[in-house]
């Protein structure tokens, strides 16, 4: 498994990452080979309020529909528009293709979430 | 979970060929080894390969066989020697029991090819109607299947078929013919032209003994051609596309092979058998709801279960649907009532908690 450092995850293997005060986020590495074949990502609209754990996206693959659910509370301040017509990039890169940016209301919720070596532990266990 | 589920001779094989392994009615079978997308595109522009051995046989022998299966089954299942026959067997009120391939062994043998998940129903049904001299054994532990899919199959047997008898008979046989008897290497097969993806191919049946032998030689040779190992999600997008039921979504219990668009494989000619008059009289228009194909005009892909509506009214719900690999188009069937499956009817799909536009289209979407 391929991660980049500096990332955060979540149980349902979204990723985020903190950059000049916005908070990006995405899909991991796990979640994009359980899915298979993305061909369709939902975006959120810019400008929707979302707390942590709120559905925020769907990313849709051949076989299935799964929600993103947001890392972290605050306001949708962009989306990855290339996603809308070349959704495999998330399956290409799921670390450099983000699926939104978020305007944090709290940084310090990333706290809250895995680094790196504990994402991998508890993938390991997902298995 | 793992432990409670049945294995193909093949297993080893898939998890070799990393193939990601899923709980399919109790088997494990690879959903895909390496993309879906991939898998699909391989069976439509060269070739695939997929297990199929947990797909069941029942074997119907005895001196009243043919009228017991006439009997059972809508189609006509008199045929020119060497046709496969493809018939739904349905129950009294036309609703599907299941949807199956007839070969005919001898005079006073036949064996069905049913669904995996539906065997021990269809053997029950066809016991519990049984009569005159018929026997029924359910032999879906003696075949293996695996099916070669796709334009270059008969290449990759012809590069397998030793003799220039063997080449003889498989440049004759067409679309659903089979012989019973046909050897690929040293390994001896029911050899069949038929197949669930809308292409060119061949069912071969064999002894579960020799299918890791026979799917060996078939990717060592088919790799020249282009062959790769194909798994379910292949399969069932490949069958979608082709327009082509799945038993428990196009065809079951309350939708009957008329309602399915089926009603060339009902043949009330024949005499008598089982649903012959509530199919008959749906034939005559007496039903609710029939299938229909649609395409998203709108962004957004339909999926098994999602309601279907008309002017805002709820007039049925999808059956499959999903990204179609070779359109490229968001594309299903659904169940609706009756005026609204003809051909270019405005329909909307409620995609989580929001309608999407859809128009219904011609079935097959895809014809090679």
């Amino acid at each position: 498994m391929e991660i980049y450092e500096g990332i955060k995850f979540t149980k349902e293997h979204e990723w985020a990452r903190e950059e000049g005060g916005k908070v990006y986020i995405g899909i991991s590495d796990y979640a994009q080979n359980a899915l298979g074949d993305i061909v369709y990502v939902e975006l959120p609209e810019t400008g929707k309020k979302v707390k942590a754990g709120d559905p925020i996206s769907v990313v849709e693959s051949v076989k299935t529909a799964s929600d993103i659910y947001s890392p972290v509370s605050g306001t949708v301040i962009e989306v990855n528009e290339a996603l809308a017509d070349s959704p495999e990039l998330l399956n290409d890169d799921p670390y450099e293709n983000y699926i939104a940016v978020i305007d944090p209301d709290d940084l310090s919720e990333l706290d809250d979430l895995m680094d790196e070596e504990e994402y991998r532990e508890f993938c390991s266990e997902e298995e | 979970m793992e432990n409670e589920c049945r294995r193909t001779p093949l297993y080893e094989a898939h998890v070799k060929a990393g193939g990601k392994m899923i709980d399919f009615h109790g088997w494990l079978l690879p959903v895909q080894y390496s993309s879906i997308l991939k898998e699909h595109e391989n069976v439509r522009t060269k070739a695939g390969l997929f297990d199929v051995s947990h797909m069941g046989e029942i074997e119907v022998s005895g001196s009243d066989a043919f009228e017991f299966l006439q009997y059972m089954l809508t189609n006509d299942i008199t045929a020119k020697p060497g046709k496969a026959v493809y018939s739904p067997m349905c129950y009294a009120d036309g609703g599907t029991v299941d949807d199956l391939i007839v070969y005919k062994q001898n005079d006073d043998k036949y064996l069905l090819v049913v669904n995996a998940s539906n065997t021990d129903k269809d053997f029950q049904w066809l016991q519990d109607n049984r009569k005159g001299n018929v026997y029924i054994k359910n032999r879906s532990d003696e075949y293996a299947q695996i099916a070669l899919q796709g334009p270059e199959s008969e290449n990759i047997l012809r590069s397998l078929a030793a003799t220039a008898d063997a080449q003889g008979i498989l440049s004759g046989l067409k679309f659903y013919r089979y012989v019973n008897e046909f050897k690929i290497g040293d390994v001896n097969v029911i050899l069949s032209r038929t197949g669930y993806t809308g292409e060119d191919g061949f069912e071969l049946y064999c002894s579960p003994d020799d299918a890791l032998k026979l799917w060996d030689m078939l990717c060592e040779k088919g790799a020249a051609f282009g062959l790769m190992p194909a798994g379910l999600g292949a399969r069932d997008t490949l069958r979608l596309e082709a327009g082509l039921p799945l038993y428990g979504q196009e065809l079951s219990e309350t939708i009957s092979p008329v309602m399915a668009g089926l009603g060339r494989f009902v043949k009330p000619g024949k005499g008598d058998f089982i649903g012959r008059e509530a199919l008959v009289s749906q034939m005559e228009g007496n039903m609710s709801h029939m299938l229909a194909g649609f395409e998203m005009t709108d962004r957004a892909i339909p999926r098994t279960g999602y309601e279907v509506y008309c002017d805002g009214q709820k007039v049925g719900h999808v059956t499959s649907g999903g990204f179609f690999p070779t359109l490229k188009k968001n594309m299903g069937i659904a169940l609706v009532g009756m005026s609204y499956a003809e051909e270019g009817t405005e329909l909307e799909v409620l995609v989580r908690d929001r309608k999407y536009a859809a128009r219904t289209v011609k079935l097959p979407f895809y014809k090679r």
